[in-house]
C-alpha cells in the first residue's frame, strides 16, 4: 500500500497551526508553570501569523489536494485568512491578564467543583492555567479545514476537531462557573447530537451517490435516477448539522446560553470564527456538492432564513444581558447571510465572504469591550449596569456604539456594505421577499442596538455603576484593530470586495 | 482639472466638525467659535457656488465624479441643478444662523456645548452631500448616516422626554431608510440586469424599468421620504422630536434636514420611476391634502409652542408634497421654492420661540401674555415670523404657496380647493398664537422680559432680510429652479394639462394669434 501524496505547500497553513497545537500540549506537559504563559502566547501568535503569511502567499492557488479530500481554492483561502486574522485578535484577548484580579478570564482548574475547597485554594494561590492556548489552536485547525473540506468525511472530521475543544473552552470561565459549566454541557450535548445527525445525513448521501467526494456527488446528481428520497433525507440531515453550527433557527437555542456562559474572550472567538468556518463549509457543500439540487433545498433555506432573521430580531428585543443580546444579534446575522446563500448565484459567494469578514471584526471587538466593563462580580453584563457608560468612558462607549451601529448596518460602517452585498446577491437571485423581510428584521434589531446606545449616552450613570477596567496593551490593540477594520471597511470597502470577488470561485 | 468646488463645500463643514470635536475639554467658547467660523467659511464657498449659477459668475463649478467602490459601481458623484442649488443655499445660510441661535442652549441644560456644535456641522456636511449627490448609494448613505448626529442632538440636549423623542425619531426614520435600502438594491439589480452595475443617477434614470417593478421600488423610496418629510400618516415622530429638541435643533431638523425627504421625492422618485409616480400621484396628492388640513387643525389645538410649530410644518410639508406630485411645472417649481421659504420661516419661528423660552423658561403658550409691552422688538420679530408662516404677501412664502396651489389647480382642482383651506387655518393658528402670547394684559411673570440682545438681533436680521428679499425678487431663484424642474417633469412625461377655460394660445413669436377674432 502506498502512502498518499500530500500537497504540503498548499496545506502548510493548516499544518502550521496543527503543529503549534501539538507543541502547545508538550509545553503544557514539560515547561515550568511560570514560563508557560509567555511561551504559549508567543507560540500561538507566531504560528497564526506564519499561517496567515502562508495563506497570503498561496493566494490564487487552486488545488485539489490530499487525494481529493481537501481543496485549496479562493473561498477556502479567503476564509482561512479571515479565520486566522480573527484568531490572532482573539488570542490577544485570551492573553489579557490585567483585568481580572485573580489573573485571567479562565478558571484555575476547570475540573474542580465550582465553589469547592480545592477551587478556593487554587484561587488563593493565584494558580493560572494555559491549556486554553493549545485547545484554541486545535479548534482553529478544525476551522481552517472545515471550509476547505472536499469530502463528506473530512468535513465531519473538521467539524469534530473544531467543536470538541470549543466545548471545553466554554466551561472554563473563572467567574460564574456553574453557568459556564452548564453552557459547556449544553453545547456539548446539542453539538454532539447535531454532529451525529450530520454524520447520519452523510451516510444517506453516500448511500445515494456511492462516493464521499463533493465533485462526484454533484456528478451523481445528474447521472443517477431514483432513490431521491435517500439523497434528500441526507441533504436535510446534513443541513441540520451545519445550521446548528451557524446558529440558525430552529437550531439556535444553544446560542444565547453558550454565549452567555462561556468566558467572554472565548465567546468572541467562537461567535466570529465558528460562524465563518461553518458558513464556509455550508456554502461549499450546498454549491459544489448539492448545486444541482438547488430547487429542492432552496425552499427549506428560505424558511430557515426567514425564521432566523425574525427570531434573532424579535427575541433579541427582550434581552437584558448584553452577551445574550449579542447572541441573538449573531442569530439575526446568520439569517442575513442565509438570504445570500439561498440566492445561489455568482455574486452570492463573494457577498457571503465579505459579510463574514465584516461580521467577524465587529463581533470580536464587541465581545472584547464587554470584558472591560466590570464590577465586583466580574464582568457586568446586565444592561442596567451599562447606563451612563458614555459619560464615564466616552472612548470605550463610543467604540462599542460603533460596533453596534455596524451590527445595525448603518452606513459608513462595515455592516452596511456587508448587508448591501448579501441583499444585492439575494435580490439578484430572485429572493426579493427575503430581502424585504431582512430589512424589516434589521429595523427591529436596530431597536435593541439603539437601546444600548441610549443607555450608554443619554442616561445618568447608575448608583452602583461598574468600573471600567484599564486593559493591557493586548486588549487595547485587539479592540483598536476591530474598530479600525469596522470603520475602514465601511468607508473604503473596495479592496476587500475586490478580493472577495476574485476569491469567489470554487474548484471542484 | 479645475478646482473641486462641490467637494470643498462638503469637506469644510466636515473638517469643521472634526476640529470642533478636537477642541480640548472645558474650552466651550473656543469650540463654538471654531464651529461658527467653519459655518461662515462654508457659507462663503456656498455663496460663490450659488452665484456661479444664479448670476453667471464664472468660477468653473462643475460636476465631479471620482471612483469610490468601483467593484459595485458606486462613485463620489456630485453635481448641482436648480433644485439642489436652492437647497444647498438654504443649508449654508441656515447653519451659521442656527449656530448663533444655539450659542447658549447647551449651557442652559448644563451640558458640554462642544459635541452640540460638532454635530451641527456634521449634519450640515451630510445634508450638503445629500443635496449634491448624483449617486444613489451615496445619497442613501448620507440619508441614513444623517440620522446619527441628529439622534444625538435630540437625545443629548433638549427637554425631559428627549430620550423617548430621539429613539422615536431614529426608529421611524431607520425603518423608512431600511425599506429604501431594499428599493436601492432592487434598483441596482435592475442596472445589473441591464448590463452595467451602477449607482450613478443619470445612468439609472436612463434605465427602462417595467411598471410592476417600478411600483415596488417607488414605494420603497417614497415611504422613506414620506417619513422624513413627514407626510401624514408617517408624521407622528416629528411633533415629539421638535417639542423635545432645543429650539435651534428643531429649526435645524425641520428647516434643513427634513428637506432631504422632499428633495428625494422631486430629485429621485420622480425621474427614476416616472410611470409609478404618475400612477401613485392621486394617492399621494390625497395624503398631502390630508397633511395640510390635519397639521393645521392640530396646530390650532396645541398648547406647547414648539409642538405647535411642528404641526404647522406638517401642514407646510403637505403643500410641498402636493406641489411635487401635482406634476405640473408651476407646482413643482413652487414646491421647490416652498422648501426654501418654509426653511427660512420655520427657522425664524423656532428661533424666536427659542428667545422666548430662554427668557421665561417655558414652552407653554399659557405661560405668556402681553410680552409685546416689555419686549417690543421680540414681539415684532415674532409677528414677522408668524406672518411669513401664514404666507402673507409679499413675504417669500406667499410666492411659493401661490405657485403650488395654482399649479395644482390645473390638474387636481378639488385638491387645490381643499388646500386653500389650509391657508385660512394657517392664519388662524399663527395669529392666535401671537395674540395669546404677545398681546393682552401683561402677565406678572413676563413683566421684566428683556428685549432682544445684540446676538439675537444678528440672528433675526438675516432671516427677516431673506424672507423679504425672496418675497420681492423671487425671479432669479425661480428661473434657476424652473430650469431644473422642466427636465424632471419631461422625464415623468407629464404634459401640461389642458387649460381649464378655452383660452387662445398666446405665443411670444406670434402676437396676432391670441387677438384673432
Amino acid at each position: 500500500m502506498n502512502a498518499p501524496n500530500l500537497e504540503y505547500a498548499e496545506l502548510a497553513p493548516l499544518l502550521t497551526v496543527f503543529g503549534a497545537a501539538v507543541i502547545g500540549v508538550l509545553i503544557e506537559a514539560f515547561a515550568p508553570r511560570r514560563v508557560r504563559h509567555p511561551v504559549q502566547v508567543a507560540l500561538a501568535l507566531l504560528a497564526l501569523l506564519a499561517a496567515l503569511v502562508q495563506v497570503i502567499l498561496l493566494a490564487g492557488t487552486e488545488v485539489v489536494g490530499a487525494v481529493g479530500a481537501v481543496v485549496i481554492d479562493g473561498p477556502a483561502l479567503f476564509l482561512q485568512g479571515t479565520i486566522l486574522v480573527m484568531s490572532i485578535i482573539s488570542i490577544a484577548f485570551f492573553a489579557e491578564r490585567r483585568l481580572e484580579s485573580g489573573g485571567d478570564a479562565f478558571a484555575p482548574s476547570a475540573s474542580t467543583l465550582p465553589g469547592g475547597e480545592e477551587e478556593k485554594v487554587l484561587v488563593r494561590q493565584k494558580r493560572l492555567q494555559t491549556e486554553v492556548y493549545p485547545l484554541t489552536m486545535f479548534a482553529i485547525t478544525g476551522m481552517l479545514l472545515f471550509p476547505a473540506a472536499n469530502d463528506l468525511l473530512v468535513m465531519f472530521v473538521a467539524l469534530e476537531v473544531l467543536s470538541l475543544p470549543l466545548y471545553l473552552l466554554c466551561g472554563m470561565a473563572r467567574r460564574r462557573r456553574l453557568l459556564s459549566q452548564e453552557a459547556a454541557l449544553k453545547y456539548f450535548l446539542l453539538g454532539a447530537f447535531s454532529s451525529a445527525i450530520f454524520l447520519f445525513g452523510a451516510a444517506f448521501v453516500y448511500g445515494f451517490a456511492g462516493t464521499l467526494r463533493f465533485s462526484e456527488i454533484s456528478e451523481a446528481l445528474t447521472a443517477q435516477i431514483g432513490q431521491e428520497e435517500l439523497l434528500l433525507t441526507g441533504v436535510g440531515l446534513m443541513a441540520v448539522g451545519l445550521l446548528f453550527k451557524v446558529g440558525a433557527v430552529p437550531f439556535h437555542s444553544w446560542t444565547p446560553d453558550v454565549y452567555q456562559g462561556a468566558p467572554t474572550p472565548v465567546t468572541g472567538f467562537m461567535a466570529a470564527c465558528t460562524k465563518i468556518a461553518a458558513f464556509g463549509a455550508m456554502v461549499r457543500l450546498f454549491y459544489v456538492a448539492f448545486g444541482g439540487l438547488r430547487t429542492d433545498w432552496q425552499p427549506m433555506l428560505w424558511a430557515v432564513a426567514i425564521a432566523t432573521m425574525a427570531v434573532g430580531a424579535i427575541v433579541g428585543l427582550t434581552q437584558t444581558d448584553i452577551k445574550r443580546m449579542l447572541a441573538y444579534s449573531s442569530i439575526a446575522h446568520a439569517g442575513f447571510v442565509l438570504t445570500a446563500l439561498v440566492a445561489a448565484d455568482e455574486t452570492a459567494t463573494a457577498a457571503i465572504l465579505f459579510y463574514l469578514a465584516t461580521y467577524g471584526f465587529a463581533t470580536v471587538g464587541a465581545f472584547a469591550v464587554v470584558t472591560l466593563v466590570r464590577d465586583s462580580g466580574g464582568e457586568a453584563t446586565h444592561l442596567a449596569k451599562w447606563t451612563g457608560l458614555g459619560k464615564r468612558a466616552p472612548i470605550l462607549a463610543g467604540t462599542f456604539a460603533l460596533f453596534l451601529l455596524a451590527f445595525a448596518g448603518i452606513p459608513m460602517t462595515s455592516g452596511f456594505v456587508g448587508k448591501l452585498a448579501v441583499f444585492t446577491a439575494a435580490v439578484d437571485g430572485g429572493a426579493t421577499p427575503l430581502v424585504v423581510i431582512g430589512v424589516v428584521a434589521s429595523a427591529v434589531a436596530a431597536f435593541y442596538y439603539v437601546r444600548v446606545i441610549v443607555l450608554m449616552f443619554f442616561s445618568e450613570p447608575a448608583a452602583e455603576s461598574p468600573s471600567i477596567a484599564v486593559p493591557s496593551v493586548w486588549t487595547t490593540v485587539g479592540i483598536t484593530l476591530g474598530a479600525a477594520a469596522t470603520l475602514l471597511l465601511g468607508l473604503v470597502p473596495g479592496p476587500l470586495l475586490d478580493l472577495a470577488q476574485a476569491a469567489a470561485t470554487f474548484v471542484r | 482639472m479645475t478646482f473641486p468646488w462641490l467637494t470643498t463645500l462638503i469637506a469644510l463643514p466636515a473638517l469643521g466638525a472634526v476640529l470642533t470635536a478636537l477642541v480640548p475639554a472645558g474650552r466651550g467658547t473656543l469650540a463654538k467659535q471654531v464651529a461658527l467660523a467653519f459655518s461662515l467659511i462654508t457659507l462663503i464657498v456656498g455663496g460663490l457656488i450659488t452665484s456661479h449659477y444664479l448670476f453667471d459668475l464664472d468660477l468653473g463649478v462643475e460636476a465631479e465624479r471620482y471612483e469610490w467602490i468601483p467593484e459595485i459601481g458606486a462613485s463620489w458623484a456630485l453635481d448641482v441643478n436648480g433644485i439642489s442649488l436652492a437647497l444647498i443655499a438654504l443649508t449654508v445660510v441656515s447653519t451659521p444662523i442656527i449656530a448663533l441661535a444655539m450659542w447658549r442652549e447647551a449651557e442652559a441644560e448644563k451640558r458640554d456645548p462642544k459635541p452640540f456644535f460638532a454635530l451641527l456641522l456634521a449634519v450640515e456636511a451630510l445634508t450638503l452631500v445629500a443635496f449634491a449627490s448624483r449617486d444613489v448609494l451615496l445619497f442613501y448613505l448620507v440619508f441614513e448616516a444623517m440620522l446619527i448626529p441628529l439622534y444625538f442632538l435630540i437625545g443629548m440636549y433638549g427637554g425631559p422626554q428627549r430620550r423617548y423623542a430621539a429613539v422615536k425619531f431614529l426608529l421611524y426614520n431607520l425603518a423608512g431608510g431600511l425599506l429604501m435600502l431594499a428599493a436601492v438594491i432592487g434598483l441596482y439589480v435592475q442596472s445589473i440586469d441591464a448590463g452595467s452595475a451602477t449607482f450613478f443617477l443619470p445612468d439609472l434614470v436612463a434605465l427602462d424599468i417595467d411598471v410592476t417593478t417600478q411600483r415596488w421600488l417607488f414605494l420603497g423610496f417614497m415611504i422613506a421620504f414620506a417619513i422624513k418629510a413627514p407626510l401624514w400618516p408617517f408624521h407622528t415622530w416629528l411633533p415629539d422630536a421638535v417639542a423635545e429638541a432645543t429650539p435651534s435643533n428643531a429649526a435645524l431638523l425641520t428647516g434643513v434636514a427634513d428637506k432631504v425627504g422632499t428633495f428625494g421625492m422631486i430629485a429621485l422618485a420622480l425621474p427614476l420611476f416616472p410611470d409609478a409616480s404618475r400612477e401613485f400621484a392621486p394617492v399621494i396628492v390625497t395624503l398631502a391634502v390630508i397633511s395640510i388640513i390635519y397639521g393645521a387643525l392640530l396646530a390650532i389645538g396645541q398648547t406647547d409652542m414648539k409642538r405647535l410649530i411642528g404641526y404647522t410644518s406638517i401642514s407646510h410639508f403637505g403643500f410641498i408634497v402636493l406641489g411635487v406630485f401635482a406634476l405640473t411645472g408651476e407646482a413643482a417649481a413652487g414646491a421647490t421654492l416652498y422648501m426654501i421659504n418654509h426653511g427660512l420661516s420655520t427657522i425664524a419661528l423656532f428661533v424666536v420661540v427659542g428667545f422666548m423660552i430662554a427668557r421665561r423658561g417655558s414652552r407653554q403658550v399659557g405661560d405668556y401674555g402681553g410680552v409685546q409691552k416689555p419686549a417690543p422688538k421680540l414681539a415684532g420679530v415674532f409677528l414677522f415670523a408668524a406672518l411669513s408662516g401664514l404666507a402673507l404677501p409679499p413675504l417669500s412664502t406667499f410666492v411659493s404657496e401661490f405657485l403650488v396651489i395654482s399649479g395644482t389647480f390645473l390638474r387636481y382642482r378639488e385638491a387645490a380647493i381643499v388646500a386653500t383651506l389650509g391657508i385660512v387655518l394657517a392664519a388662524l393658528y399663527m395669529l392666535w398664537l401671537y395674540q395669546r402670547t404677545m398681546t393682552g394684559p401683561v402677565r406678572p411673570e413676563v413683566e421684566k422680559t428683556p428685549d432682544l440682545r445684540r446676538r439675537e438681533i444678528a440672528i433675526a436680521t438675516p432671516l427677516v432680510g431673506l424672507i423679504l428679499l425672496i418675497g420681492f425678487f423671487p425671479k432669479p431663484l425661480v428661473d434657476v429652479i424652473d430650469e431644473a424642474v422642466a427636465p424632471t417633469l419631461v422625464e415623468v412625461d407629464a404634459d401640461r394639462p389642458e387649460p381649464l377655460a378655452p383660452v387662445a394660445e398666446v405665443d411670444g413669436d406670434d402676437d396676432n394669434e391670441g387677438t384673432d377674432q
